[in-house]
């Protein structure tokens, strides 16, 4: 049988997705009743491309869920000898673990290791094409800010969320466009024509405004992406300034923002290019909201997927 | 028997001398001489074509053994009706000069399966940067020249190529990408890739070759061959290029006749069954739908001049890896005819055009009839083989004779084989019912 994973939001039914955030609300509340959940399991935390903040947060829901996390880093293994994808993970398979959480720079292949292995495997970010957990956190933050816990169908219906800046590049933007659609928002996409995916047909319905100051009047939420240099081999923008000047969140957009909209970064941020601190730092900043939420719907997805808790 | 260079679909009987087709007549015409025949194949029922030629295989060797080797590749050739193959120059070492090119033909007659028929390298490695020593290869034997998936993308240099190549008559293959806007893409540009995150081949990384390859062609009025066409804009350039009287032909792969991009999405991951996601990559990538119907109106109008099968076998290492880092192509011998016999029960491709497309028109481009192979004529080479198109057969790994198993089609039902392929006068392969 092939096991329960998470590996990406389209391929989430809308139970599930509910499953996820309603039981992220009780962990969150309880912290204490799920401390077992894991007791005695292993959850592998297969990371083959760097990240500080995903894999802390995932190896944090673990430990308090009362797992263990026996932690890869891709810099420090044989993958740097030239070991196979298929060769790694199956000996890895080997130490006895429970689920795999995995993160890799080319998209599908924690589809790819979940067809190997026989242990749930949970999609951490993959190359450019989903980083569910992400998107679920974003929404697990949206709904709590708006009272909105449990995730009712269709409960972000009349809510617009702007997505701003590398979308192209972006696997939080296209987990976050199925999510959020699903859960009724619409959704504008904000980018130069260079940063955005040239054909969104098999997308949700999305809405794309080329210029930040369109698109910032009609948003309850802003979502800023990083303009993640390390993809840009490319001439994708002309430089920093003029990134900043159409697409960054400046103080100035800010006061053009509705009265209530709050302002979401899934991070690490490029502080004055497409966020200045004043914006960052704001009483309409949920950022570290979302990094504090990351726990408790990553924590939601483990006990659910390795820890067998039933919605 | 058919045979399109003469316009041939009648019943015949063939009698066969040695290496060769001594005569040919209406049924019973022969029935003296068969009397005193050595064996007498019953061949009612079935059809009897020329034996197919490939323009555009990957045999491996030298070089690259764990994949294909040119003993297996030949032999996967005659299993699925093949007689004559083309091999691509992108071995180690990079078929670049005569040594080589003597080496594969060494090969070729030692394996006495298929016969074959060396292309050689544009530039020396492929490196894009000087010519190679087209005129000594093809003295040894090779009778085209291509960088396949090496495109040489500096025009100056291409010109220079066309125009030494038509000093031997010889022509061009063109892998026409431009690799600039294809860089780090595993597939089509559009719905599916923006999907799933990965970079796009853009169709126009194809169009903007095909236009260059046709500008070219004008000045220097060299053969060009525009290999594995994938798009509808490729074709409408060749179109409009043989209509103005310019020199090009083109092939297309049964893979791009049959599948398109949005397999990519279906493709399975697991790497213990057939068909992952890395089996439907390969260079030119999968298209659009749009862009495979018009291939396959193409290939019936004549627009597209050939199939070819782009036999590009890897194993599982180069395979059963990120989709990203997966090698490109997958084998096609073994399964081109069934493929394309699939395409006629539909209704979008004639029998007559399939035939064609695998004997006269290859035969045409690699200029076979000074060889005598490609007809069925008296005097001509007996290279023949019969198919049955009632046949009902399964796809399975142990049928291929390949050292690869990279086909997308494993475990697809068949309606139609090659059941008989003989090559020089002599059977290599033979089914019984």
């Amino acid at each position: 049988m092939i096991p329960d994973s998470c590996l990406h939001i389209r391929g989430l039914s809308d139970d599930r997705i509910r499953s996820f955030l309603s039981l992220a609300v009780s962990i969150k509340r309880d912290p204490e009743k799920y401390s077992q959940t894991l007791k005695g399991k292993t959850v592998l935390q297969f990371f083959v491309e760097n990240s500080t903040r995903t894999r802390m947060s995932f190896e944090a829901a673990t430990r308090k869920l009362g797992g263990t996390s026996v932690v890869f880093a891709a810099a420090t293994s044989s993958l740097q000898k030239g070991e196979s994808l298929l060769d790694t993970i199956q000996t890895l398979c080997q130490y006895g673990i429970d689920g795999i959480v995995m993160r890799h720079s080319s998209g599908g292949s924690p589809e790819f290791v979940a067809g190997a292995v026989s242990v749930p495997v949970i999609n951490a970010g993959d190359g450019q094409h989903e980083h569910p957990t992400q998107a679920l956190l974003d929404a697990f933050t949206l709904l709590e800010h708006w009272k909105l816990e449990g995730a009712p169908k269709n409960s972000l219906n009349g809510k617009t969320v702007a997505i701003v800046g590398d979308i192209l590049h972006s696997r939080v933007a296209r987990s976050n466009v199925h999510l959020l659609a699903r859960l009724g928002a619409r959704v504008i996409l904000c980018a130069p024509q260079t940063l955005l995916p040239s054909d969104l047909s098999l997308f949700p319905a999305v809405e794309i405004e080329h210029r930040l100051d369109s698109a910032i009047p009609q948003a309850d939420a802003i979502m800023a992406l990083r303009i993640q240099f390390e993809r840009q081999d490319d001439s994708l923008i002309p430089s920093k300034r003029e990134y900043r000047h159409f697409w960054g969140l400046t103080p100035e957009r800010m006061a053009i923002m509705k009265n209530d909209a709050v302002v979401l970064h899934p991070g690490p941020m490029n502080r004055g290019l497409e966020i200045d601190p004043e914006v960052a730092d704001s009483s309409r900043s949920l950022i570290l909201k979302q990094v504090e939420n990351g726990v408790w719907v990553r924590a939601a997805i483990l006990a659910m997927l390795v820890g067998g808790v039933k919605p | 028997m058919i045979d399109p260079a003469q316009n041939l679909d009648a019943e015949r009987d063939v009698l066969i001398e040695g290496s060769q087709i001594r005569a040919i007549d209406r049924p019973g015409a022969l029935a003296t001489l068969a009397s005193q025949a050595s064996r007498v194949i019953d061949a009612r029922g079935k059809i009897l074509v020329p034996g197919l030629i490939d323009v555009h295989v990957h045999l491996r060797e030298p070089g690259l053994e764990y994949k294909e080797t040119i003993a297996s590749g030949t032999r996967a050739a005659v299993l699925g009706g093949f007689t004559s193959v083309a091999c691509m120059a992108n071995t180690a070492p990079v078929n670049d000069s005569d040594e080589v090119t003597r080496f594969i033909l060494e090969k070729a007659c030692e394996a006495a399966q298929a016969r074959v028929f060396p292309v050689g390298a544009v530039t020396l490695g492929l490196k894009g940067q000087a010519l190679a020593e087209i005129g000594l290869m093809v003295e040894a034997g090779a009778r085209a020249i291509s960088d396949d998936g090496m495109p040489v993308m500096n025009s100056r240099l291409m010109r220079r190529a066309m125009e030494y190549a038509r000093t031997f008559d010889i022509p061009l293959i063109s892998h026409a990408e431009d690799l600039n806007l294809s860089r780090g893409a595993p597939m089509n540009e559009g719905a599916v890739s923006s999907l799933l995150g990965y970079r796009g081949n853009p169709a126009a990384s194809e169009e903007i070759m095909v236009a260059r390859e046709i500008a070219l062609a004008r000045l220097t009025r060299a053969r060009v061959h525009i290999a594995h066409l994938s798009t509808k804009e490729g074709i409408a350039q060749v179109k409009r290029a043989k209509e103005e009287g310019i020199v090009v032909t083109a092939e297309v792969t049964p893979h791009h006749l049959l599948l398109n991009d949005e397999f990519v999405l279906k493709g399975r991951h697991s790497c213990v069954h057939h068909q992952m996601r890395s089996d439907y990559k390969m260079a030119p990538p999968l298209r659009t739908p749009a862009d495979q119907e018009a291939l396959l109106q193409a290939l019936e109008s004549g627009v597209i001049d050939l199939v070819a099968s782009d036999h590009a076998p890897h194993g599982c290492v180069d395979k059963e890896t990120e989709f990203e880092m997966a090698a490109n192509g997958i084998l096609g011998l073994q399964t081109t005819v069934p493929l394309l016999l699939d395409l006629v029960a539909r209704g979008g491709l004639s029998l007559k055009r399939m035939i064609e497309s695998l004997t006269t028109a290859p035969a045409k481009l690699l200029k076979l009839d000074e060889l005598k192979i490609g007809k069925l004529l008296p005097g001509y080479e007996a290279d023949l083989i019969l198919i049955d198109l009632g046949r009902e057969w399964t796809l399975t790994p142990d049928a291929l004779a390949s050292k690869s198993k990279n086909s997308p089609f494993l475990g697809r039902a068949f309606k139609g084989k090659v059941i008989l392929t003989m090559m020089g006068g002599v059977i290599k392969q033979e089914e019984t019912a």
